[in-house]
């Protein structure tokens, strides 16, 4: 069993196969053994070349990106990526992200965190939620600088 | 100067209560050891040999008086009395109890300060030149430019956790004195024909274990285009640079192993895609910045009273032929502060002297005080007319070394007095060339020349730029200190080359003097600098005078 972190709360996976969802690797979706009008989740690998990997993800449902652990920060790139060329799906982190780095998570673009029951119950949901951005107070200094319209 | 802002008060603040708070998850458990080291690093907190140790950030070096005085009352409070300023224009407090430490960030928030992203994988604090607004030769002040790139660097979701850590370096001068070349990205503002500012940008620059000078990857990048191309080389490092191996992590070696060329292509296309989506810097923001950087009001009032006092008193003009430096304003000069008293620790300064040094720059020096690279202090603009009222300041606190880039004047890492990853001691050899030299009296004579003494092969002490470069390892548990000659920190960059075997903590002392006697007598007159004299007559001779006997047994 897992957790997904969304919104700053615990729900349970409504993206598994008990909901008749499947996911398949990325080199499944470029063999071409399933398609992106399939009902999947594509698994990219962190060290997918984004500017390759849009144009076969473009469409899915749903990517799911790894962190094999929490210090390497290539899925965050990953992530932002996928969003700048057009990704609208929804983005997922899995493996070891801590409730420390959510923040940095939604910032890049991922909806939700997959974390394991052992993660859950170390680092409870109140954990998780304060790191959701609350409105203009918690700007961050990147979107100051961002050209105001 | 730039002062804080409501958002950058309450940005800090949350900070240090978020600091806090991972303290106290780590203490309940939340936390393990691994995940809250990456957390406690980014917050300036390193596990030294001894005890914890807290790296504060001075962004680009510049500090006001209310500032210093806040660091010498923390240097009190919770650490010894004193501080050690860096190599990288930090300070740091070597003694701080871990439980202490939250009180220490509230209180570096109180004036302005922090110890954001001093260490761990991310980009760290920005460095600049030291003279920068004062110095004579500037096409234009980088500080403005360091600001915008702290405030972007800040928490950046995307770049905190990269394969290695990054550090930026930015000069506005012709004349680099910020080492832009031994960066992971250096930055050197120019002009291009139409006179349009921008900047050169470096890449892959560094020192370390694999010393490199970095590559010119664009000549002229446009003002605008700046953070968009940065964001480009940090997307590119972040996807693409080595994690299998942490000696191998550094964006110097990606540029090695990819080729500067192709890796530049490669910034140049996600560049392309980044500038379309990454609209700013914000214009009043930039313009907000800037104008804090406005020069202060200068008092352009000359007196002959100061010419009288240098023709009087030799230890004032020997000081201000050292330790000062022309200055954009002719009425002014810029005054560097020593902290390498013969016999000291270099980098060293005791809370005393901190508040020293503040009062001197709220009273002579508009209010302004610059950590440099080399370890030292600078009062940037101080009017001539005051130079010899600071000079007896200076003395009276122990603070009157006139050696500013002379053979005493030497940038030492804390090595095994302090360093967890030291293989030898630093600050003790640092100290006896120091003394060697001080009785030799032939400081002076010797002229500019800059020895840098690393503990261990992570460099900290720069050694592959110094003239003469000092490496300390442990061969099998005696420490062993190689010699690097002709290497060269500014716009002239160059790694110094190994001389030879090394020599025992016995034996490095008279090495050194050896091998600057052999410069005395080799040099064509005393306007050739050891290093014109490396240049000339290459690694030969030095050899010969560094090691004779083996020089003799091949002459036999």
């Amino acid at each position: 069993m897992t957790t997904i972190v969304r919104d700053g709360a615990f729900h349970g996976d409504d993206l598994s196969e008990e909901h008749g969802f499947r996911w398949v690797e990325f080199e499944s979706l470029l063999a071409g053994d399933v398609t992106v009008d399939d009902e999947i989740g594509v698994r990219l690998p962190n060290s997918a070349d984004p500017s390759v990997a849009i144009d076969h993800v473009l469409g899915v449902d749903a990517v799911s990106i790894p962190f094999p652990s929490f210090a390497d920060g290539r899925g965050f790139g990953l992530a932002r990526w996928l969003r700048r060329l057009g990704y609208e799906g929804r983005l997922r982190a899995t493996g070891h992200l801590i409730a420390d780095q959510y923040a940095f998570a939604l910032r890049c673009g991922f909806d939700e965190v997959e974390i394991s029951d052992d993660l859950a119950a170390r680092q409870d949901e109140s954990q998780w939620k304060v790191q959701v951005p609350r409105g203009a107070g918690q700007q961050s200094y990147q979107d100051r600088l961002r050209k105001s319209a | 100067m730039y002062s804080y802002n409501e958002f950058d008060e309450s940005y800090v603040r949350g900070r240090v209560a978020q600091f806090r708070e991972q303290v106290s998850r780590r203490i309940d458990g939340s936390l393990t050891e691994d995940e809250f080291k990456p957390l406690r690093l980014m917050n300036g907190l390193y596990l030294q040999l001894h005890a914890y140790m807290l790296r504060v950030a001075v962004p680009y070096g510049t500090l006001n008086s209310i500032q210093m005085r806040q660091l010498a009352t923390i240097a009190e409070r919770w650490d010894k009395g004193y501080g050690h300023f860096t190599t990288r224009q930090n300070i740091q407090f070597n003694w701080p109890r871990l439980r202490d430490v939250p009180d220490m960030l509230d209180a570096l928030a109180d004036v302005g300060m922090h110890a954001i992203q001093t260490s761990g994988n991310c980009i760290r604090n920005v460095t600049a030149d030291h003279f920068a607004g004062a110095a004579a030769d500037e096409i234009e002040d980088p500080r403005p430019t360091a600001e915008l790139l702290r405030q972007w660097s800040t928490d950046h979701p995307e770049f905190t956790y990269l394969p290695r850590k990054f550090k930026i370096a930015i000069t506005g001068s012709p004349n680099d004195r910020a080492v832009t070349k031994a960066h992971d990205i250096g930055l050197r503002m120019v002009r291009n024909e139409a006179g349009e500012p921008g900047y050169e940008v470096i890449v892959g620059g560094g020192l370390g274990r694999t010393p490199m000078v970095g590559h010119v990857v664009r000549d002229f990048l446009p003002k605008a285009d700046l953070l968009p191309y940065l964001e480009a080389v940090l997307s590119v490092y972040n996807l693409s640079g080595r994690r299998d191996n942490k000696y191998k992590a550094r964006i110097k070696i990606l540029v090695h192993e990819t080729g500067a060329e192709k890796l530049k292509a490669q910034i140049e296309t996600a560049f392309e895609t980044i500038r379309s989506e990454l609209t700013g810097p914000d214009a009043e923001l930039v313009a907000a910045i800037e104008a804090a950087f406005a020069p202060p009001d200068f008092d352009n009032t000359r007196s002959v009273a100061f010419e009288e006092a240098v023709a009087a008193d030799p230890l004032l003009r020997s000081f201000v032929e050292t330790n000062v430096a022309e200055h954009k304003n002719p009425a002014y000069g810029i005054v560097t502060v020593s902290l390498k008293p013969v016999g000291g620790t270099p980098g060293d300064a005791s809370a005393e002297q901190m508040r020293v040094l503040a009062d001197l720059a709220e009273r002579y020096g508009h209010d302004e005080l610059r950590v440099s690279h080399e370890q030292n202090i600078i009062l940037p603009h101080v009017r001539r007319a005051d130079i010899a009222a600071v000079h007896a300041e200076l003395k009276k606190a122990g603070l009157a070394t006139a050696n500013i880039g002379l053979i005493s004047d030497i940038i030492a890492c804390p090595g095994m007095d302090y360093c967890a990853l030291a293989t030898a001691r630093s600050i003790p050899i640092a100290q006896e060339i120091a003394q060697r030299f001080d009785e030799l009296k032939l400081e002076h004579e010797v002229g500019p020349l800059k020895i840098k003494i690393s503990g261990c092969i992570n460099a900290c002490g720069h050694h592959h730029v110094g003239h003469i470069g000092i490496l300390g390892l442990d061969r099998a548990g005696v420490e062993n200190y190689q010699i690097t000659l002709g290497g060269d920190g500014t716009e002239t960059a160059t790694i110094g080359e190994r001389a030879g075997p090394g020599f025992s903590a016995d034996e490095i002392v008279p090495a050194v003097e050896r091998l600057v006697m052999a410069y005395l007598n080799l040099r064509e007159g005393s306007d050739e600098t050891f290093l014109q004299a490396y240049r000339r007559l290459g690694l030969s001779p030095f050899r010969e005078a560094l090691y004779p006997q083996e020089m003799q047994s091949h002459a036999a």
